[in-house]
């Protein structure tokens, strides 16, 4: 498997005591694949995106990547973060250009790469800008032409869409699939929104939380991937399933939390 | 319908409240161009005028409070001579070296503390400490280890500055966001390229302040110093005047020390606008 994740726990001592936060994570994901994983908030998500990244070490359990496990962040694997992660002082171009900048490529080549990449997420006019003068959802967009520049193996996303309107959000989404189509790169998102998750991915983890766990594995097939199929009845029975699966564990959080 | 009593009570017990349009108390919002400059000038401009009005027009000793006029003319005198230039000179130069290491010294040591946990844990306490002994009162310890000329003067404006500036650039770098230094981890870059590509740039405006503020103290310092020992120096030039009752000369000092003062803050503001434009608020 390209992407191994084995009996994964992480907990934090926090002062109320230990926190666990993801118990017995097993997850097995090969080259090519776009994967959702879907949970509410607070089920962990982050931090097993983290774990995976390598900004944070698992308590027990392991990371594997192309059969070596994970000791640190490295640019085989980019990140889309929650949050807006622009460098302020740089323009969008030199964001975009920045990973390949500390990996020592050549002014020209990474000039180019990094256009190419700007001009997929539609952003060439904008070279010049600022991040301050951008939206939210165009800093977004930099930062996913940021992360692909580099052309990592795996493409780790935390909601990158999250503060997007639905009709960008569409336009996103189009791209990811249309991306992941063209290259070999393998896609990990994370969401809570399940439309999203069933509509991009090919499989889906759904997790629960308190602590976060694998609830269930789905295994996605839709007839087409246009967003006409989000009409379509195999549509609606992935989203009503998932839904399900995520409202129960919602009852349980808030009893839990009580 | 008992959700709906309830919103009604809880409507009947709030105060109407109307906020009736401004232009004067806007609160952290642009006034208009025109009105900023008049009150720019007011501020000025006012206590020179009652200033002006109180000696013109109230019977006081010169000797007392100098009229505006007595004391341009003792700017006049002063600066015939030359004096008035070496006196600026001489606290200038001053300044100017105790500051410079002062800030050399403090910018990369601040940046350490900011950055590493271990030399944080390491120095923090002892500068801490530090910070709150007031520089003036080393003065008779410096003047016992350095004697009375340059040195103490100097490490005085070394002391009064290093220890609040490196604490205040720590500051700056402890609220660099954590995720952008770690997407630089993960864009591939190593400590020390996430310490001089990310973690500078991104506190270079907070240094800038810093320095400002810390200057001004530095030049406070200077003051104070030559208040005590100095054969020349804007602070001695006060003293001198204050032996002689020249209460004229002690105005020309204060102004002359003012000006430069605030000369020196307009010049840090330029420099952090050119140099960081994207730190400020205005898109
Ligand atoms: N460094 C930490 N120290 C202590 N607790 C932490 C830490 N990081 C995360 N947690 C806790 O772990 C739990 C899961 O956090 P996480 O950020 O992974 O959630 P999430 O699924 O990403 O939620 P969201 O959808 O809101 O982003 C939360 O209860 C949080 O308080
Ligand atoms: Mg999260």
């Amino acid at each position: 498997m390209f992407l191994e994740i084995n009996n994964l726990n992480k907990q934090f001592q926090t002062k109320n005591g230990t926190l666990i936060v993801l118990k017995d994570i097993n997850m097995l994901i090969a080259q090519g694949e776009f994967i959702c994983a879907v949970g509410a908030s607070g089920s962990g998500k982050s931090t097993l995106l983290r774990q995976i990244a390598g900004l944070d070490r698992p308590t027990s359990g392991e990371v594997m990547i192309d059969g070596k496990p994970i000791t640190g962040p490295g640019p085989d694997r980019g990140m889309v973060f929650q949050h807006y992660t622009l460098y302020p002082w740089m323009s969008v171009q030199e964001n975009a250009e920045f990973g390949l900048k500390l990996q020592g490529v050549p002014k020209k080549e990474r000039r180019e790469q990094a256009s190419y990449y700007l001009n997929v997420v539609g952003l060439t006019q904008f070279a010049k800008a600022l991040p301050k003068e951008l939206s939210g959802g165009m800093k977004q967009r930099v930062a996913i032409a940021r992360a692909l520049a580099s052309e990592p193996k795996v493409l780790l996303m935390d909601e990158p869409f999250g503060a997007l309107d639905v009709h960008t959000k569409e336009a996103m989404h189009e791209f990811m699939l249309d991306l992941w189509r063209r290259t070999n790169i393998t896609i990990f998102m994370i969401t809570h929104d399940v439309e999203e998750a069933v509509f991009l991915s090919n499989r889906i983890y759904a997790l629960g939380a308190r602590p976060g766990t694998v609830r269930k594995e789905m295994l996605i097939n839709l007839p087409n991937r246009s967003h006409t199929v989000k009409r379509h009845s195999t549509f609606h029975d992935y989203r009503d399933e998932l839904m399900d699966l995520l409202r129960l564990h919602g009852q349980e959080a808030v009893a839990l939390a009580a | 319908m008992t959700e709906s009593t309830n919103a009604r009570s809880i409507r009947s017990l709030m105060k109407p409240k109307p906020m009736r349009p401004t232009v004067f108390w806007r609160l952290a919002e642009d006034i208009p161009k025109p009105l900023q400059t008049g009150l720019m000038i007011t501020s000025i401009a006012l206590p020179l005028l009652l200033w002006w009005a109180v000696t013109t027009f109230a019977n006081i000793d010169p000797k007392f409070l100098p009229s505006p006029a007595d004391v341009l003319h003792a700017f006049g005198r002063l600066w015939s001579t030359r004096e008035l230039l070496k006196d600026t000179v001489a606290s200038l130069w001053r300044v100017g070296v105790g500051f410079i290491f002062a800030a050399a010294l403090s910018i990369p040591v601040g940046i350490l503390m900011g950055s590493f946990p271990s030399i944080r844990a390491l120095l923090e306490p002892i500068f801490g400490l530090m910070r709150y002994m007031p520089a003036p009162a080393f003065i008779p310890l410096l003047i016992l280890y350095l004697g009375i000329g340059e040195e103490p003067k100097i490490m005085l404006i070394f002391i009064g500055v290093f220890f609040f500036n490196s604490l205040m650039v720590m500051d700056t770098v402890k609220f660099v966001p954590k995720d952008l230094i770690e997407s630089t981890y993960i864009l591939g870059g190593n400590r020390w390229e996430t310490l001089t590509q990310v973690i500078l740039p991104h506190v270079l405006p907070g240094i800038i302040d810093a320095c400002r503020i810390n200057l001004a103290a530095a030049w406070q310092l200077v003051i104070v110093s030559e208040l005590i020992a100095a054969t020349e120096g804007l602070g001695r030039r006060i003293s001198v005047a204050g032996r002689f009752l020249r209460t004229d000369e002690i105005f020309v000092g204060l102004i002359v020390i003012g000006i430069i003062g605030l000369a020196f803050d307009l010049l840090f503001q330029y420099l952090l606008r050119v140099s960081c434009h994207w730190a400020s608020q205005k898109r």
